[in-house]
């Protein structure tokens, strides 16, 4: 193996690839090529190097410096700089300790965070279109210590004590998901990883995809052995080309290693692995929704009982599974029940992966352990707010998330804590809006989004989704009346009940949470017809 | 039997049934758009919301299940109230005019908002007004007063299993589809009607009903539908004396409801202009009118002197299968008594006579061994000679629905690709006029591979052995040189005949209009009893008859060699039984078949037909 004087690491998810992380990639091999450094310096590409928004990002080693927003008529500058005379490119650097911390960097000697990063544990650091990179992190060690030493049922209790929950959204506990799958008796058994992620402001899946795609493929192979499943289906957001393309390569790659195939490690466990496509709709994230649109129906979603765990795809048992669960679960494996235990909260511990957007400092995608306030998120990942301005909201767990205002800065951001409040930590979204947003043009946004994404199947969502966001409209046009507020809440209270699936039921949370915080402003647009934020232009429809 | 209360009401009902089935049986009506009786469940509307004690919230009661000792509330306050915000929804975009809408006093919607008493309808938006499809010549569909319940779409798949209407789009911008957005008349739609039967709004209706009369207005009779065999029953909506519009009745044991287009729409002929009403005569070459009077005496003094001077048998009488029971009796009476001879016969002589041949001689009976639902029990069902979608619509649509649905395999035979065969686990094509040789040819593997049912043979049949030397020569070789049929695929059909629990047989006149085609018959007979697969429910032998009265106009004797109740007309001791019930002396000899009636007539020897 040749041994290189310095690695530079080319950041490529779908941020950079927009702001021409290739081009950037072929520039710097050029210049090294040019310079007859090609011997010392090796370029990689790895997945998301954990900075959002700032253009394309370098990682070099050893010093583990960051350097954003290159362009490529930088990289002569870096080449000749830093790569040949050892002298940081002071303008591009990623500057200032408070900005470094506030994002999830990949294992660095200034990273004090490194133990509590499982699920990105490789993310930024391997190149995701290498297999080899994987196994040499380790990698599909799980699998061959499940299919050599443990039984399936031990697999489940390491998983079931281990108290991870779904990382979906709905935070049911994964081990006895699957518990239920395995003991039904069937010829046929599905693994689903669902990769859809529709929830607006949310990727953590798809950086754990680009970034480390074979320990999604490793989650749903445990999870097959497991259950006793021989299939499995990835249903992937079709937007997500990057995502797309890793997953398809690393499923190829694990077939030619066979880690996927018939006679895994020649061990009698098959299992095959297809990824489809989804077309955009939000519901198919519902798993059974998802489990239609699989099976090349209408995307609705089923009636449940009976659960998919008994009765899913094809009528057959059926285990479905977030990207993030499925990528806890080798180090779970491996490390141990207990290892995961001593990670977060007691109730639902490891870690959590949350996505932070709106106007913060820093946005992104951190992993850290569950039990964070939401303070800590934007104040310290986040790098705090933007620009200077105040604090106004969160809304957390996405567009049927909760708004939450100034008093719940210090809660808790898990499962059991949130639903106590009667709010949800659902995807891990957590967009921060300062003072100069209008909550009225925020709920309008989000029933825009709930009146399009409704499937229809049910009348409650079918047409309150549609009321609900005329009445915003209304309100935001400074032609609500008093009784503005107290019709879409009787409106989404009746959502609420009797809605047929989780999107409709879900639309009083935002609702209800923002006319609680904010009530005086939007009876300030009902009243004075005026947007104290200045947003929403009063008058115009 | 399960256990429950609802409302406090003690009730007890089928394990397995849903909660609001078990409430509509027993006289509590759960308010419910999407439900409909005989369709899958689709939980949409949300009407049927109730309480159940001990669980949080509220479920829907058409997807619910029925426990034992369960509490359910289906009426308080905020079911209620729930309820009216929902219906208060739907009316909010309902194109309100009931004033002209063919639904109007038997519209679901209509019942539901007057019994839960809105009064008001906030939230209301101005929806476009689209246009009518006026395509089809019977069905007229209005998407303005679409309520997107969504029981036509899955009429349409489950019931007709067409596949013709669909929803369209997604959340308020969903909508009814046919086919890909066409015209109802453009598509696969074979106009059924089992949409319009199933749509509880005005949003589908019978054109030729529009403007007809109102449903209040209608007498209402129950009746046989006149045309095939299937026999579905009807419901006649007539408004003075006129036919307006047809249902098919739910409880009716074939059809559950559903008619084919000849059946629901296809009366006109009952008042049409071109219909006789009076008798005519014909003078001097051409018709006049004339009174009954005038009429039926120059029939009686023709008949008279033609029988006198030719003889009883120059005389001869055609009945017809769409006859009624008691019509068929008098005609073959009057033949009989009056005309003095056995030359009676009907059209069931044309199509399944070698039906009635084979299988009584088989079984001592010419109808289908097994009624038509058992379909939905077989495991698998061999149909040969029909083409069931075509000819016996109704049950087309139920061996679609149960190859579909109800997961039984079919195996058609038949030379033709026709719509079943795109149902069929197996399609075998044999070459016209072999029906004898493919059907030893399954024999002979059965018996080869002893798929037989020994026990059934032993008991039930005789002269085995004879038998078996004969299908022994039919081997599966010979078999496909004389059919066409792979010899692969005989084997396939035959074992997954053989194997099946319960599997069933349907033909039609496609095994029987043939010069063997009571042999043909005779062949199936043997197959079904080789694997004790007469008997049962799901199995048996099942012709396709014609017209909706064969049955009756057999048994009531409009046939040349049979008084009623196929009493023959030979047996001395017979005729002297009908001689004295009828006060007449009746002739002793069989009369003439209507193809005989025919040819005796082209020779001169028959005078008079009627
Ligand atoms: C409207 C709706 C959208 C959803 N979208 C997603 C999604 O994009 N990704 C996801 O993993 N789960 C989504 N879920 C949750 C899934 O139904 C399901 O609970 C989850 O995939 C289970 O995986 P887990 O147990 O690993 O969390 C959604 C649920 C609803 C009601
Ligand atoms: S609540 Fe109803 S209409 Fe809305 S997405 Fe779910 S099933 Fe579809
Ligand atoms: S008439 Fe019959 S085939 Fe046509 S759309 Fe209606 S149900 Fe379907
Ligand atoms: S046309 Fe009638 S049956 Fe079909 S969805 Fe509309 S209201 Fe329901």
């Amino acid at each position: 193996m040749r041994l290189y004087r310095s690695h530079v690491l080319v950041g490529m998810d779908t941020f950079t690839l927009l702001a021409g992380a290739r081009k950037v990639k072929e520039h710097l091999i050029r210049q090294i090529e040019k310079r007859g450094l090609s011997d010392e310096i090796k370029v990689l590409e790895t997945g998301s190097l954990g900075i959002t928004n700032r253009g394309v990002v370098l990682l070099i080693y050893p010093e583990g410096c960051y350097y954003v927003n290159v362009k490529p008529e930088d990289v002569p500058e870096i080449v000749e700089e830093h790569l040949l005379k050892g002298r940081t490119v002071q303008r591009l650097l990623f500057k200032g300790e408070l900005e470094r911390k506030a994002v999830a960097l990949p294992e660095s000697p200034l990273d004090v965070r490194r133990q509590s990063r499982v699920v990105l544990q490789n993310c930024g650091v391997i190149d995701p279109e290498n297999i080899d990179e994987y196994i040499g992190r380790g990698g599909y060690e799980a699998l061959e210590r499940a299919l050599f030493q443990m039984k399936p049922q031990e697999v489940i209790e390491q998983v079931k004590r281990s108290g991870l929950v779904g990382r979906g959204g709905a935070g049911f506990p994964t081990g006895l998901k699957w518990e239920i799958s395995a003991k039904v008796a069937s010829e046929e058994k599905y693994i689903i990883c669902n990769a859809d992620e529709g929830e607006p402001g949310t990727f953590k899946d798809r950086v754990i995809m680009e970034g480390d795609p074979h320990r999604v493929i490793e989650g749903m192979l445990l999870a097959g052995y497991a259950v006793g499943a021989n299939k499995g289906f990835i249903y992937i957001r079709g937007e997500y080309a990057l995502s797309i393309q890793r997953m398809e390569k690393a499923i190829k790659q694990a077939y030619e290693y066979n880690l996927l195939g018939s006679n895994i490690l020649e061990t009698n466990f098959s299992f095959d692995l297809e990824m489809r496509k989804g077309a955009g709709a939000y519901v198919c994230g519902e798993e059974t929704a998802l489990i239609e649109s699989l099976e090349g129906k209408r995307g609705e979603p089923r009636n449940k009982p009976p659960y998919p765990g008994t009765c899913g795809l094809w009528g057959k048992p059926t285990v479905v599974n977030n990207v993030e669960t499925l990528a806890n679960i080798p180090s779970i494996i491996v490390k141990g029940a207990d290892w995961f235990r001593s990670l977060g909260t007691k109730e639902t511990p490891g870690t959590k992966l949350y996505t932070i957007l709106g106007h913060v400092v820093n946005q992104g995608v951190i992993e850290v352990e569950t039990g964070i306030t939401l303070r800590k998120i934007i104040f310290d990942y986040g790098g705090g707010m933007k620009n200077g301005r105040e604090f106004k909201a969160a809304l957390v767990g996405g567009a049927a998330g909760c708004f939450l205002g100034k008093d719940m800065l210090d809660v808790k951001m898990d499962y059991t804590t949130l639903k106590s409040y009667k709010a949800v930590l659902g995807s891990g979204a957590v967009l921060v809006m300062d003072t100069s947003t209008c909550i009225v043009d925020m709920l309008r946004c989000i029933l825009d989004f709930f009146k399009r994404e409704s499937c229809g199947k049910c009348v409650p969502c079918r047409m309150g989704t549609d009321r609900l966001y005329r009445l915003i409209v209304d309100i935001s046009s400074g032609k609500g009346t008093k009784d503005h507020p107290k019709l879409m809440l009787e409106l989404a209270q009746m959502m609420n009940k009797a809605s047929f699936c989780p999107l409709g039921q879900s639309v009083l949370l935002p609702l209800s949470s923002a006319f609680k915080y904010f009530e005086d402003e939007v009876m300030e647009h009902i009243l004075d017809k005026r947007c104290p934020a200045g947003v929403c232009k009063m008058g115009e429809k | 039997m399960v256990s429950l209360t609802i409302d406090g009401k003690p009730i007890k009902t089928k394990k397995g049934s849903t909660i609001l089935e078990a409430a509509l049986d027993n006289g509590i009506e759960i308010p419910h758009l999407c439900y409909h009786k005989g369709l899958s469940v689709a939980g949409a509307c949300r009407l049927c919301l109730v309480k159940i004690k001990g669980r949080p919230g509220m479920v829907a009661s058409c997807l619910t299940e029925v426990a034992e000792g369960m509490e359910v509330i289906a009426f308080d306050e905020e079911i209620d109230e729930t309820r009216r915000l929902i219906v208060e929804l739907i009316l909010s975009e309902h194109k309100h005019d009931c004033l002209v809408c063919e639904k109007n006093g038997q519209c679901e919607l209509q019942d539901l908002a007057y019994r839960l008493g809105i009064d008001r309808v906030r939230f209301s938006v101005e929806k476009p007004n689209e246009e009518l499809d006026n395509s089809s010549e019977v069905i007229l569909r209005d998407p303005n007063r679409c309520i997107l319940c969504g029981r036509c779409v899955r009429s349409c798949a489950e019931i007709a299993v067409q596949d013709v209407l669909k929803f369209a789009n997604r959340g308020s911008e969903m909508f009814i589809i046919a086919g890909l957005n066409q015209l109802l008349a453009e598509t696969d739609c074979v106009f059924c009607g089992a949409c319009v039967q199933a749509c509880p709004t005005g949003s589908l209706t019978e054109k030729l009903a529009r403007f007809q009369g109102r449903s209040w207005e209608f007498r209402k009779v129950r009746t046989t539908c006149p045309y095939c065999g299937v026999g579905c029953q009807i419901e006649l909506n007539i408004k003075d004396d006129r036919i307006v519009k047809v249902y098919g009745v739910e409880e009716g044991p074939e059809n559950k409801g559903h008619l084919c287009v000849k059946g629901r729409f296809g009366f006109d002929f009952v008042h049409h202009e071109d219909r006789l009403t009076t008798p005519l005569i014909k003078r001097n070459g051409e018709f006049e009118e004339a009174s009954w009077d005038e009429a039926l005496d120059l029939v009686a003094t023709k008949f008279s002197q033609l029988k006198q001077k030719y003889g009883s048998d120059a005389l001869a009488g055609l009945s017809s299968a769409k006859c009624t029971n008691e019509e068929n009796y008098l005609f073959q009476k009057f033949v009989r008594v009056c005309f003095g001879t056995n030359n009676v016969d009907h059209c069931a002589r044309l199509c399944h006579s070698s039906t009635v041949a084979g299988l009584s001689r088989a079984f001592g009976s010419g109808a289908m061994t097994n009624s038509i639902r058992e379909f939905e029990k077989a495991d698998v069902i061999l149909i040969t000679g029909s083409n069931t979608t075509e000819n016996h619509p109704v049950i087309g649509s139920l061996l679609k629905h149960v190859a579909r649905y109800k997961g039984v395999k079919l195996i058609v035979v038949d030379p033709r690709e026709i719509e079943l065969t795109g149902y069929a686990t197996i399609w075998l094509r044999q070459r016209s006029g072999t029906d004898v040789a493919w059907i030893n040819g399954l024999m002979n593997v059965i018996v080869n591979e002893a798929l037989y049912d020994e026990e059934f043979i032993k008991s039930r049949t005789e002269n085995f052995e004879e038998f078996k030397k004969v299908i022994l020569k039919y081997t599966p070789d010979r078999v496909e040189k004389i059919t066409g049929i792979p010899k692969r695929k005989l084997i396939e059909a035959a074992r997954m005949y053989a194997r099946a629990k319960k599997a069933s047989i349907v033909f039609a006149m496609g095994i029987t209009q043939h010069i063997t085609g009571t042999d043909n018959v005779l062949s199936l007979a043997n197959l079904a009893m080789l694997c004790g697969n007469v008997g049962k429910e799901g199995t048996g032998v099942n012709p396709l008859r014609g017209q909706n009265n064969v049955q009756g106009a057999c048994d009531l004797g409009a046939l040349p060699d049979v008084y009623p109740g196929y009493q023959k007309v030979s047996d001395p001791k017979i005729r002297e039984k009908f001689e004295r019930a009828w006060r007449a002396k009746l002739s002793p000899k069989e009369g003439l078949t209507v193809v005989e009636m025919m040819n005796a007539a082209s020779e001169g020897r028959i005078k008079v037909f009627t």
